[in-house]
């Protein structure tokens, strides 16, 4: 009777599809509620400037408009000038939390300067029109090197200078290692990421019920706790005023992680108008107001042995940090700390610069800094490879992590204060299985042959470790009535990839039932007492393991209480299809709504084995430590030199993300990633000119990887089970994104090696790939 | 985004839609609205009036006048795209059609939406230079007609009067020992070229070049005739080595660029488009398709 498909490790259906294609999903747009306002925001033409005059009296006077706002207007609600919400960092020399609107200066294009609210949301863009902003404009800073220098102007006139942290990663004596290194390669990369570019934009609905004293607001984020956390704060209510909701939500990506102006501002518009106000992301806004990456200038040296043995690598990292810090410092860090990689190296010192400019504020994105570390090591090891006439599989293995030498600690601190730490993987099996699957001993034939026809393939390869499930905690609650129903309520959310199924699977593991059986809850604050939310390829490991310790826990209790009910003892209790029996006596069975409606109690008689009253659980599931995932990406493509276009002609990842619970699930999330990745390497580029101006703020001029420029992307799997939880597992969303650029640019160096180019920047564009050849037949020719 | 306020007017015949064009003040005409409805929402374009041609009749089909191929202004790209006619007799257009957008795009999108917005990215007004299609225009005072060539008059911008309407284009049928190719390089197949070429040669006795046509989209405002290349071409066969003379030519192509895509890496693709094309051309001129 058991649902063989509800089992940890297969691949179950999705519990979510069902209504999602039936378009019975509620996404936020989809709440309409009675009295429903809309709202847009006007915001910064300009990258710097001062407001001289800011005169909505032309807005408010249009038919159809309720409010438009202004900081003035909303900063009486407010418990502070700024929005509370500074993540601690080491090394923030200052922290600059954004304000809900503009006060008196802009510092970059898109800072929402006034909130207009109206009967719909096209009155209230013709209202934005007729507000009059007067802007004196200061200079802006764009580049991130540039605003480290001695003379150039602030990002914001408060602020001392434009480095807002300064930090480091030391370990070994770098200096010594390259004192004595027969080898040394120094190399600049200027990387630059794009946005998460969730299909469904960000968007925030706010309603305040005064009969309930409550305000209710449903926004579309990765952490509705932190999200009511910091609006308690802003607006100085109790915990039992708020509620945050997130309904469906089509795609996070990082941003929707990050507390933005406008979660604050809508809540406040219907606080002070008491009605229920809306505000759905516009794609102009998702290019200018929601946070994303940026660039990153690494200046960086290896030093190596004869036999390519590395050293140690030092140097400098420039992150453009854009212009607040709404979200700490932990991508630059990440970056730098996953350049080290599944690779042995004794020395590494890196100066880690966080400079602001005047751009939309940076925070991680899928990924979150790793694949450009990751790049810049995979770089450093093709350059050795080339130095050293060695083939670039061979430089690596001779450097990996060998399986005998886990645990692996780097004496490097992480932000919980631990010591980073590798748990488990084979390094070196994962490289030699997608060497073999992608035919890489083969691989100089076909290229030759291809070549005497005139076409320029290439391969490319390239090994990552992502630490993942990064803690503290994470809750699920599990409660059953007389019902039947099992209903599991977590902390953890849902933006598509499958967090319900996830839980459910474990849950229905247990009651052997099948997942579409476990109804479960996430994005309500009133759900559980406490939760995090989506960040850091967390939830299989953090809310995986509490569901998996609830449900233990639920159904050894629904056991003690059956056994009870039947007069067995308890290790005569079986759970099989939800109902809890007589081992060997199937007929003599309680179901779960017998056993809960026995554990509600009865006016005056005992509980069964007086047990605590009802058949629930809440439990938090604290982590261990972050726990490394692995993997090696093979891309092989083709090059046209004539144009400089790229096609991607095979993708082959070797996965391991430990245990995995539904492996349908795990190939989704890392053919997603490696989509982004292949976006970051070929076509996403967020662009601005030199006044700080974005470039590119439609779909026709970002370019995102099409259906038709993603090859079939092929997944084969290791698993090793980490011993730092009970399930074994591993987080799988953002690591298909950190192997794709430096696998990808492998594949097109590889591919125009007889031009002998070397690639050192993100993206590849085909006029960047045209410049290179040219200057290499220039310098070959000098 | 929302557009910003607009009055929607769905005239039934041609002389209505003239008629109001020539009455209303700051209106723009809806041709399949697949470029325009976009400006709008993106608030970059503001029209007061809306003249949506959808339900003008005459407008649309296919038809063989024998030296042309006459497709009414508001004929779907996809019906072009799926019309054996204009797969037979102007294989250029065909070829063409088929880069515009996206199958859903060109369901909507029109011939005569394309050739009058005039994005320098698009590809059909490429092939109406290359083949110098003749546009039939009706305004208050009557029709008239006019050649592509004298048409744009510079970015995103002809020399249709506010109140004329493009009601059909002539493109010339292919003749006999012709031959044609449309290339374009862009980032992912349905966008925009960041530069396309229209070519089509026929050739005479000994598969000697009569005459060259070349048409290059992209590089300035609007479509650009090749001369220089189309004057050096007759007069011998094609081959590798007249391929290298043509690309030795464009240097001198006038090219706007940018940041992104500068002059110089405009050129380096006209330069392979143009090869690429011809060579395909030739091919199929001398009866052997590619």
């Amino acid at each position: 009777m058991g649902e063989a498909s509800s089992r940890i490790g297969t691949s179950a259906r999705r519990i979510e599809d069902a209504a999602l294609l039936r378009g019975a999903g509620r996404f936020l747009d989809d709440i309409v509620l009675p009295d429903l306002l809309e709202a847009t925001f006007l915001r910064s033409p300009v990258a710097h400037g001062l407001i001289r005059r800011l005169d909505v009296s032309a807005a408010r006077a249009l038919q159809g408009v309720h409010a438009v706002f202004t900081y003035a207007d909303l900063r009486p609600l407010m418990t502070s000038d700024r929005m509370p919400l500074a993540l601690p960092a080491a090394g923030l020399r200052f922290a600059v939390d954004p304000f809900v609107l503009a006060v008196d200066e802009v510092c970059y294009v898109g800072e929402p300067v006034a909130l207009v609210v109206a009967q719909t949301r096209r009155i209230a863009e013709d209202a934005a029109a007729l507000i009059t902003l007067d802007l004196e404009p200061l200079p802006a800073v764009v580049d991130p090197v540039d605003a480290l220098a001695a003379d150039a102007p602030k990002v914001r006139r408060e602020c001392p200078d434009n480095l807002v942290a300064r930090t480091r990663i030391d370990y070994g004596d770098a200096d010594a290692a390259f004192a004595q290194a027969p080898h040394v390669i120094g190399q600049q990369f200027r990387l630059s990421k794009g946005g998460g570019h969730s299909m469904e934009p960000r968007g925030v609905l706010a309603r305040f019920d005064e009969a309930e004293d409550l305000l209710t607001v449903w926004d579309s984020t990765q952490m509705p706790h932190r999200a009511k956390a910091i609006l308690v704060d802003a607006l100085g209510l109790s915990e039992r005023q708020i509620r945050v909701l997130t309904p469906d939500v089509g795609g996070g990506f990082g941003p929707k992680a990050v507390f933005h102006p406008e979660e604050l501002a809508i809540p406040a518009a219907a606080l002070l108008l008491r009605r229920p106000v809306k505000w759905v992301e516009d794609r102009f806004e998702s290019f200018t107001a929601t946070c994303g990456e940026r660039d990153q200038v690494w200046t960086m040296q290896v030093a190596f042995t004869q036999d390519a043995k590395l050293l140690g690598i030092r140097g400098t990292l420039r992150h453009d940090h854009g212009a607040s810090t709404p979200y700490g410092i932990a991508l630059p860090y990440n970056a730098a700390t996953n350049l080290i990689g599944p690779y042995v190296l004794p020395a590494y010192r890196i100066e880690i610069d966080l400079c602001m400019t005047n751009k939309t504020p940076s925070a991680p994105t899928r990924g979150a800094g790793r694949p450009q570390g990751t790049f810049v090591m995979e770089r450093l090891l093709d350059c050795m490879a080339r130095k050293l006439g060695l083939p670039r599989d061979e430089v690596r293995r001779r450097n990996l992590i060998a399986p005998s030498q886990m645990p692996y600690p780097i004496p490097v601190r992480q932000r919980d204060g631990s010591t980073m730490e590798y748990d488990t993987g084979d390094y070196p099996e994962c490289q030699a299985r997608a060497l073999k699957a992608a035919g890489w001993t083969d691989f100089s034939a076909r290229q030759a042959q291809a070549l005497s026809e005139g076409r320029y393939i290439g391969l490319g390869l390239a090994n990552y470790v992502e630490a993942t499930g990064r803690g503290p905690f994470e809750s699920v609650a599990i409660r059953i009535g007389p019902s039947g129903e099992i209903v599991a309520s977590t902390g953890a959310t849902a933006q598509g990839q499958g967090v319900k199924t996830m839980v459910a699977q474990i849950v229905a593991d247990a009651f052997d039932v099948a997942p579409q059986a476990v109804h479960v809850v996430t994005g309500d604050t009133s759900a559980t007492h406490a939760g995090l939310g989506a960040y850091a390829s967390r939830q299989a490991v953090t809310a995986g393991n509490a569901a998996h310790r609830a449900a233990r826990l639920i159904v050894e209790k629904a056991a003690t209480a059956a056994a009870e009910l039947l007069e067995v003892s308890r290790d005569d209790i079986e759970i099989v299809g939800g109902a809890c029996r007589v081992k060997g006596v199937p007929e003599q069975a309680r179901s779960l709504g017998e056993i809960a409606r026995a554990l509600a109690g009865t006016p005056g008689f005992a509980l069964p084995a007086n047990l605590p009253p009802g058949l629930s659980v809440a439990t938090d599931y604290m982590t261990a430590g972050l726990t490394y995932t692995n993997g090696t990406h093979l891309a092989e493509v083709e090059v046209d030199p004539e144009t400089g276009g790229v096609t991607i002609l095979r993708y082959v990842v070797v996965h391991d993300c430990g245990r995995m619970i539904n492996p349908m699930m795990v190939e989704g999330q890392v053919i997603g990633g490696v989509v982004h990745g292949i976006g970051a390497t070929l076509f996403e580029w967020m662009r601005y000119d030199a006044e700080g101006q974005p470039l590119s703020v439609t779909y026709a001029d970002y370019l995102l990887p099409t259906a038709d420029v993603v090859p079939r992307i092929e997944i084969h799997h290791m698993e090793s089970p980490t011993p730092l939880n009970p399930l074994g597992v591993k987080g799988a969303a953002e690591s298909g994104t950190i192997g794709a650029p430096s696998a990808l640019v492998s594949a097109v160096e590889d591919a125009l090696r007889p031009f002998g180019v070397t690639i050192t920047d993100l993206p590849v564009t085909p006029p960047a790939l045209r410049r290179l050849m040219r200057a290499a037949a220039a310098r070959s020719a000098a | 985004m929302k557009a910003p306020p607009f009055r929607y007017h769905a005239p039934a015949s041609l002389s209505e839609a003239v008629s109001l064009l020539s009455n209303l003040e700051n209106a723009r005409v809806l041709a399949g609205g697949q470029s325009l409805m976009p400006m709008l929402n993106l608030r970059v374009a503001a029209p007061d009036h809306l003249v949506d041609l959808g339900r003008v009749s005459g407008l649309t089909g296919i038809v063989d006048e024998g030296q042309s191929i006459i497709i009414g202004a508001m004929t779907t790209q996809r019906a072009v795209e799926r019309s054996a006619l204009v797969a037979r007799r102007c294989p250029l257009l065909a070829e063409a059609v088929a880069h515009v957008g996206h199958q859903q795009t060109r369901n909507r999108g029109t011939i005569g939406g394309s050739i009058c917005h005039l994005d320098p990215g698009a590809e059909l007004p490429v092939v109406a230079a290359a083949l110098d299609a003749e546009l039939r225009i009706a305004g208050p005072t009557g029709a008239r007609r006019m050649k592509f060539r004298d048409f744009p008059e510079g970015y995103l911008t002809s020399q249709l009067a506010p109140d004329e309407i493009l009601t059909h284009v002539a493109f010339p049928a292919i003749g006999a020992r012709t031959g044609s190719a449309f290339l374009e390089f862009n980032r992912r197949p349905a966008d925009f070229a960041i530069v396309s070429v229209a070519v089509q040669i026929t050739l005479g006795a000994s598969d000697i070049v009569t005459h060259a046509a070349i048409a290059f989209g992209g590089i300035q405002g609007a479509p650009v005739r090749f001369a220089k290349a189309e004057e050096a071409l007759p007069g011998r066969p094609w081959s590798a080595a007249v391929g290298e003379t043509l690309r030795r030519l464009v240097p001198e192509l006038a090219c706007d660029g940018d940041d992104l895509y500068p002059a110089d890496y405009k050129r380096d693709l006209c330069g392979s488009l143009l090869v690429r094309a011809m060579t395909k051309a030739a091919a199929r001129a001398g009866g052997r398709d590619v």
